[in-house]
């Protein structure tokens, strides 16, 4: 679909598609990423297209080594796309910081996601603060036609002003479906680039001024970017500023309250630099300014800084400073939407509250009690379940209140009921194993409970290797537990070095993690997690020693398993023996999948619907009541999730 | 419209068939999906909004959902006490999906009478089904969403032809194996039978 060469078509996208085909109307050469939701899509959609001398695009082992790839693609003259998402920027920093002196040449556009609400993130994120921290062009669209516009203008402005630019998508983008028509893709030529022999990419501290000038060249061409526009009556004494999904929001608020006649409402698509003038033509005049954007106050602070300087005047300011915009939980907390729209502009106006939910009290009575929550749970057949039940049995047989640090990954989840609560830490990307050097230093200040983190595969190339030689050079006394799946499961099945496919599909030599380990001289052993009876003892034996030893947990993840062949469970009711037979309903209640339920009468089901088929409470099981079913189903499907 | 369910029920695919059969019938549309828990077992939720001029957000604001289209009872419930109003329609599959609270005997699951009757209570119309039974007949109970989709593009008060969402799913299934096209196809034709509660 995004490769369609159909101009003039209208289609519908996600807001990531829509970004692939902009960044492929610009001519991308060059793509690379490291997957992150809400953006994982993008780069995804792009690898599929990629051919000899037309787009390379590879999934790197992790954002710094991707914007790195892309900026050496930006210095031979190519157009570049690099996308993460918003934790993947932050791990990008310093890069962004020291790329902006020598600046690029080849178009070089970060696409950045940032989760306001943090759907599938750990924590809410601003990542405008690094447009402006390193002084470089920040883009923000409103709707999935305009990401995919602002995507392919990117490229130009980029190659214009000589350095990177950041368009910063929210999830609301990223994960929403919107029409649009296409445009024109570029027929490329064959190219031969070269590195001349005057060509030199420094970042040295004079160029500091470089900066400076690169920024007001991106901002006299923001004052004359569409990107950027008003709409309302001419002098209105209220002025609505707002960037990204807020602008519809506001947009729709105004209408609900009839305010939209009177209000103004100036739209800023490009956010750092501000297009001073512009914004100064819009407000100058007016006396009540109201701002709306996710997450930070970034539009607001600028603007308020920019009227107190230029505006000549005194304005009344309403955003999240005044309490007036505010998320659910309060003001820069979480997502807006037209509801918290229209409260807040209500509560500027002094207006009767708009909200308004259904009438819900009486709901409890019916239901007899509250609605269950639906707490994140790991999949049925889910390794990981396997290997923290294992963790956890090990601990308890150790006896030393051992405990374990996490990561991040589906088995984050160990930190909820599903991973029996084992993860005492959880923050970014190869925290666990970086902590870990700590903890297992302080055995010399009395110390004397083992240490564990667990890691997954992706994430032990992403970020833990060089903790890992720290460990190994300082001796620090700690188990690494490599919970191998072997793939990127929590964004969708990407895959990485240990994988054996590229980000084309096509199959290279996997590396092993414990080649890397073993070739440390680390000792290294390695377990099939559903296989308890091995895996457990392993475990135990590795507490009772000493210094950095490794765990490889490995088991393919049940969902890219069970796709290619479904094997399935049942219960023989015969032989569950439920409430007498003392196992506490072992497999669905304490082991804790999910497709296992019980029956009236208190013995096991299993959901045909649910269960992938690994088979781990047929072991479990005291009395081997759970048998495999002689059925395979055929798949062999590309699309996911079909039925 | 809001379609609701679990992760890993299908909820995301269903919509976006959704979005593609009503952009084919020339609307202009508006797709908001929330997946961060998908396949993880959390609540997920579509907002599909429809207009033939407007540009809208991609969440349809509270108390103003036309049509619920909901893949497990409890989540028609928790997306009906949030977005529902007195003109709202639900159609929903009544084969719950439980919660790992209640898997692990923490929480109980409410009647499902108990739940529709709750539903019942905030809405103006609620239809049923067992679109998972429905599925089972047709190859694989894990189609229920296309069981769903069936149902939708059936209910006469919503505005896209079923012929757009009959092209929508070839469309979908133009990359699938042969076994999972017949499977998906026979749950979108399967008799529906939508019984007003």
């Amino acid at each position: 679909m995004i490769a369609l060469n159909r101009p003039g078509h209208r289609v519908i996208m996600t807001g990531n598609e829509a970004l692939a085909r902009g960044a492929l109307e610009a001519g991308v050469d060059f793509c690379s990423s490291y997957p992150g939701s809400p953006c994982v899509e993008v780069a995804e959609s792009l690898f599929k297209l990629a051919g000899e001398n037309q787009l390379y695009g590879e999934w790197s082992t992790n954002e710094m080594v991707a914007l790195e790839a892309a900026a050496a693609a930006s210095f031979a003259g190519l157009r570049a796309l690099c996308v993460m998402k918003q934790n993947g920027l932050a791990v990008t920093a310093d890069l962004l910081l020291s790329l902006n002196h020598p600046g690029t040449r080849g178009g070089l556009v970060i696409v950045v996601g940032d989760d306001p609400g943090a759907h599938s993130s750990i924590n809410e994120v601003d990542s405008r603060h690094f447009a402006r921290h390193a002084e470089v062009p920040l883009l923000e669209p409103s709707t999935v036609e305009e990401a995919r516009a602002m995507c392919c203008w990117a490229f130009e402005l980029s190659e214009q002003i000589e350095t990177y630019v950041i368009l910063r998508v929210v999830t609301r983008i990223c994960h929403a479906r919107g029409n649009f028509t296409l445009g024109e893709l570029p027929l490329k030529e064959e190219r031969k680039v070269k590195i001349e022999p005057w060509d030199r990419f420094f970042c040295f501290a004079p160029m500091h001024g470089m900066i400076h000038g690169r920024q007001e060249q991106a901002r006299l061409i923001f004052e004359e970017s569409l990107f950027n526009c008003y709409s309302g009556p001419e002098k209105a004494e209220t002025v609505v500023v707002a960037s990204g999904p807020a602008l519809l929001y506001a947009r729709e608020a105004l209408e609900l309250l009839a305010l939209d006649q009177k209000t103004g409402l100036l739209k800023v698509g490009t956010t750092w630099p501000l297009p001073r003038e512009k914004v100064l033509t819009h407000l100058r005049e007016a006396e009540n300014i109201i701002f709306f954007e996710e997450t930070d106050p970034f539009l607001e602070q600028n603007v308020t800084s920019l009227m107190a300087q230029y505006g000549g005047k005194a304005y009344r300011f309403f955003g999240q400073a005044s309490g007036h915009i505010s998320g659910e939980a309060g003001p820069g907390l979480g997502e807006l939407n037209t509801g918290l729209a229209a409260r807040g502009l209500a509560k500027v106006f002094n207006l009767p509250d708009p909200l308004k939910l259904p009438e819900t009290d009486h709901l409890q009575g019916i239901l007899k009690m509250e609605m269950p929550e639906r707490e994140m749970t790991l999949c049925p057949g889910c390794p990981h379940r396997s290997s923290f039940w294992a963790i956890k049995c090990a601990l308890e047989l150790d006896g030393r209140q051992a405990f374990v640090l996490g990561d991040i990954g589906c088995y984050t989840l160990g930190i909820f009921k599903t991973g029996f609560m084992l993860l005492r830490s959880v923050m970014c990307m190869g925290s666990g194993i970086g902590l870990a050097n700590g903890f297992g230093q302080l055995h010399r200040f009395g110390m004397n409970q083992p240490v564990l983190a667990v890691m997954g595969d992706s994430t032990f190339f992403h970020a833990c290797l060089p903790a890992l030689l720290n460990g190994l050079y300082n001796e620090a006394d700690f188990i690494a537990v490599v919970l191998d799946n072997s793939i990127t499961a929590m964004t969708g099945f990407q895959p990485h070095p240990g994988a054996g496919l590229n980000a084309a599909g096509v199959a290279v030599e996997p590396l092993k993690i414990e080649n890397i380990t073993t070739g440390m001289g680390l000792k290294t052993l390695i377990a099939d997690p559903h296989d308890l009876d091995e895996t457990i003892p392993a475990l135990y034996g590795l507490l009772r020693e000493k210094g950095l030893r490794v765990l490889i947990l490995r088991r393919e993840c049940a969902l890219q398993a069970a796709r290619k062949e479904r094997k399935l469970y049942r219960v023989i009711a015969e032989k569950c023996a439920g409430e007498a037979c003392g196992c506490n309903n072992f497999c669905g209640r304490v082991f804790g999948c999910p497709a296992i339920t019980m029956t009236e009468d208190s013995k096991a089901l299993i959901s045909d619907a649910l269960c992938t088929g690994c088979g781990a409470c047929a072991v479990l099981c005291p009395r081997g009541a759970i048998l495999a079913v002689d059925e395979t189903f055929e798949q062999g499907s590309e699309k996911e999730g079909l039925s | 419209m809001i379609i609701a369910g679990v992760g890993g029920q299908g909820n995301i695919l269903a919509s976006g068939l959704a979005a593609l059969a009503a952009t084919a019938a020339g609307y202009r549309v508006v797709v908001g999906e929330t997946y961060g828990a998908s396949q993880r077992g959390g609540s997920v939720m579509s907002h599909l909004r429809l207009s033939l001029h407007k540009e809208y957000g991609p969440l349809v604001p509270y108390g103003q959902a036309g049509l619920i289209l909901a893949f497990e009872p409890l989540e028609a419930l928790r997306v009906a006490s949030k977005y529902a109003c007195a003109e709202t329609v639900v159609i929903v599959n009544t084969v719950p999906v439980y919660p790992v609270s209640v898997t692990l005997k923490e929480a109980d699951y409410p009647e499902t009478a108990d739940i529709l009757k709750a539903i019942k209570s905030l809405v103006k119309e609620l239809y049923i089904l067992d679109a998972t039974s429905l599925a089972r007949s047709a190859g694989d109970p894990r189609a229920q969403n296309i069981v769903m989709i069936n149902a939708l593009a059936g209910y006469p008060h919503q505005p896209v032809d079923r012929l757009y969402f009959e092209e929508a799913l070839e469309d979908f299934l133009a990359g699938a194996g042969s076994g999972q096209r017949e499977i998906n196809r026979r749950a979108f034709e399967c008799e529906v039978e939508l019984k007003k509660y």
